[in-house]
């Protein structure tokens, strides 16, 4: 159990008469990286926003750094460790590189309440170290977001995760509307995540990039978990087969 | 520049995607106003519009002009301050002037003489009670105290019944006006202590306009207040999703803009020694306009106090460009008008511009 970040039991979700999410069971431990997949409305989404309480689940438990917990918002998810990068990214356009990474917990020098003196020499060091550690690059910290492009945008969300102590990362199809090159550099970003142990759900329809990536697919069909495969003993047909259907019963981890 | 295994990452220094701030370009057009303003003048008057041509004072400069460019904007300014932190949170408030008109009414009546020539004041309304010849700081504090209530109000209508800041600041602006006119059925309130007096005496409303636009430019920039503000106005969700409480911050907002509003009906008021239910009219709209040609984005999230001072001057530099030239004010309004729209134009061009060299 120790090894164990995130662990849902029976998580079930429904609006109104509409089973979004029905009894998933999930795991993940430390230093993994594990792929979501499934069809558009086939719950993954749903599921994650019950992890980071973006929504109230209808019913289940949830587990987090071997606690259980229950989030009454993102923010509560967040300050215990769960940092997401959502597909609207969440970005202030007009604010610079440390001041979106900062946005809302912004280190400050004197406290005075709202008039608090900001320390923007710490912020910009700290920015500049979470570049580092996520291989980001920048051209320059002080441009607002307006003026990057897409995939400099992601790298900023992304690397926003980083800046903080974050326990687990969840992307929400960070590549969705990137160009080749910039796919290729946010998948390096996941990749240099991997190697310093930092556990990540990761929500593609790239079946590539999820082979690529992560460790583990789990597949979502009609709300349902309905495979959870080590990538070594599938592959993208059979993957396939369980988006789809042609495939059913919940295939269990052969561990 | 660290190797991590899978590339580089770090800050890549872009010469060529360099940008300089945006008030530069607002700062520019104050100078081709200028110059234009002096070459038609040495052209057409044979008169210099900036430089002293009189040879009875000193100095190389037209002081007498610097000064009045200034001076008529400062109170106004004030309000513009205000309402430039509002535009960057992306709201609005067409209170401004008539909370001008209603502060200066109540905050005159408590900074009143007892005695005006021998005789008992017959503009005191609170003569009765004997609240005459009190302290400077009675009505300043009153007045401060009506702008918080103006802005506290603004603020709440906005943050928790979520009516668009149009709508609430278009109804207090109303309302306003109607207090001021009420608080004494119309009539005007003269007669104010010789401390009162002083506040707006000379050049002091030009120094109150300077110091308190320095005092804002840098919460703006240097506190949490200032980055939430532009936040704020760049990204509502993504501030809420950031954890910031945007009703709590929009409320200081709308009362910060509230106090300073007042702030200005004492300068005003004190400057012109009476108060007036109709003080203030279309000030809101100057203010606006102000941050507007300043290179405040009324979309939210762009400008700065230092562009809404550079519009001021504009604004200063354009009615006194025109009585110089000995135009009638009727041309002021109507290049004030061009002005502001082209103003809006031209930023929009500038950003488009700029997004696509990104």
């Amino acid at each position: 159990m120790s090894d164990i970040v995130l662990k849902t039991e029976n998580l079930t979700k429904r609006y109104g008469g509409v089973h979004a999410l029905e009894g998933a069971n999930f795991e993940l431990r430390k230093g993994e990286h594990v792929a979501i997949m499934g069809d558009n409305g086939a719950g993954k989404s749903t599921f994650v926003r019950q992890i980071t309480g973006v929504e109230q689940r209808t019913s289940g438990q949830i587990w987090f750094d071997g606690k259980e917990v229950n989030f009454a918002g993102p923010i509560e998810a967040r300050t215990a460790g769960i940092e997401t990068v959502f597909q609207s990214l969440a970005l202030a356009d007009d604010l610079d590189v440390p001041s979106n990474l900062f946005l809302g917990r912004e280190k400050v020098l004197f406290n005075l309440g709202p008039f608090s003196i900001l320390d923007r020499k710490y912020m910009r060091k700290a920015t500049e170290a979470a570049l580092v550690r996520t291989a980001v690059k920048i051209p320059n910290l002080s441009n607002t977001i307006r003026h990057m492009s897409g995939g400099q945008r992601q790298c900023v969300a992304i690397a926003r995760t980083a800046t903080f102590a974050s326990k687990l990362i969840i992307m929400d199809e960070p590549t969705a509307a990137l160009g080749v090159q910039e796919t290729a550099q946010v998948e390096n970003i996941v990749r240099t995540l991997k190697d310093n142990g930092e556990p990540l759900i990761l929500i593609s329809h790239n079946m590539r990039q999820v082979f690529d990536l992560c460790d583990r697919i789990v597949v979502f069909r009609r709300g349902r978990i309905v495979a959870n495969l080590r990538k070594e003993n599938t592959d993208g047909n059979d993957i396939v087969s369980y988006i789809t259907g042609a495939k059913t019963g919940e295939a269990e981890l052969a561990a | 520049m660290a190797q991590t295994s899978h590339g580089v990452g770090g800050v890549g220094y872009d010469a060529r995607k360099r940008t300089w701030p945006a008030e530069f370009n607002v700062f520019l057009a104050l100078v081709i106003l200028v110059v234009i303003f002096e070459l038609i003048g040495r052209i057409f008057l044979g008169d210099s519009f900036l430089f002293n041509t009189r040879s009875d004072v000193g100095g190389i400069f037209n002081e007498a002009r610097l000064q009045i460019i200034i001076l008529q904007v400062s109170i106004v300014g004030i309000i513009a301050i205000g309402v430039t932190q509002v535009i960057i949170t992306g709201g609005i408030d067409l209170s401004s002037g008539s909370i001008v008109g209603a502060t200066a009414m109540i905050a005159m009546s408590f900074a009143q003489v007892a005695t005006v020539n021998g005789n008992p004041n017959p503009k005191a309304m609170f003569l009765a009670q004997g609240w005459t010849d009190l302290p400077v700081i009675v009505p300043l504090l009153v007045a401060i105290a009506c702008g918080l209530f103006a802005g506290l109000v603004n603020g709440a209508l906005i943050a928790y019944t979520r009516i668009p800041p149009f709508i609430a600041t278009l109804g207090m602006m109303v309302t306003a006006r109607g207090i001021a006119k009420w608080w004494s059925k119309g009539q005007p309130i003269s007669f104010p202590t010789e401390s009162f007096a002083g506040i707006g005496k000379g050049l002091m409303p030009v120094v109150i306009f300077l110091s308190l636009a320095i005092l804002f430019q840098l919460i703006m920039t240097y506190t949490r207040y200032g980055k939430h503000c532009y936040a704020i106005g760049s990204n509502e969700d993504a501030a809420r999703m950031s954890g910031i409480k945007i009703a709590n911050h929009k409320i200081l907002v709308y009362v910060i803009a509230g106090i300073l509003a007042a702030l200005a009906a004492v300068v005003l008021s004190s400057k012109n020694l009476t108060a007036q239910s109709g003080m203030g009219v279309m000030y809101e709209l100057d203010a606006i306009a102000m941050a507007v040609i300043g290179g405040v984005s009324l979309s939210g999230g762009r400008g700065s106090i230092i562009g809404t001072v550079i519009g001021s001057l504009i604004f200063g530099v354009i009615i006194s460009g025109f009585t110089f030239l000995r135009l009638d004010a009727y041309y002021q309004e109507m290049v004030k008008g061009v002005i502001i729209v082209g103003a809006v134009v031209l930023d929009q061009w500038r950003q488009r511009l700029r997004a696509m060299r990104a």
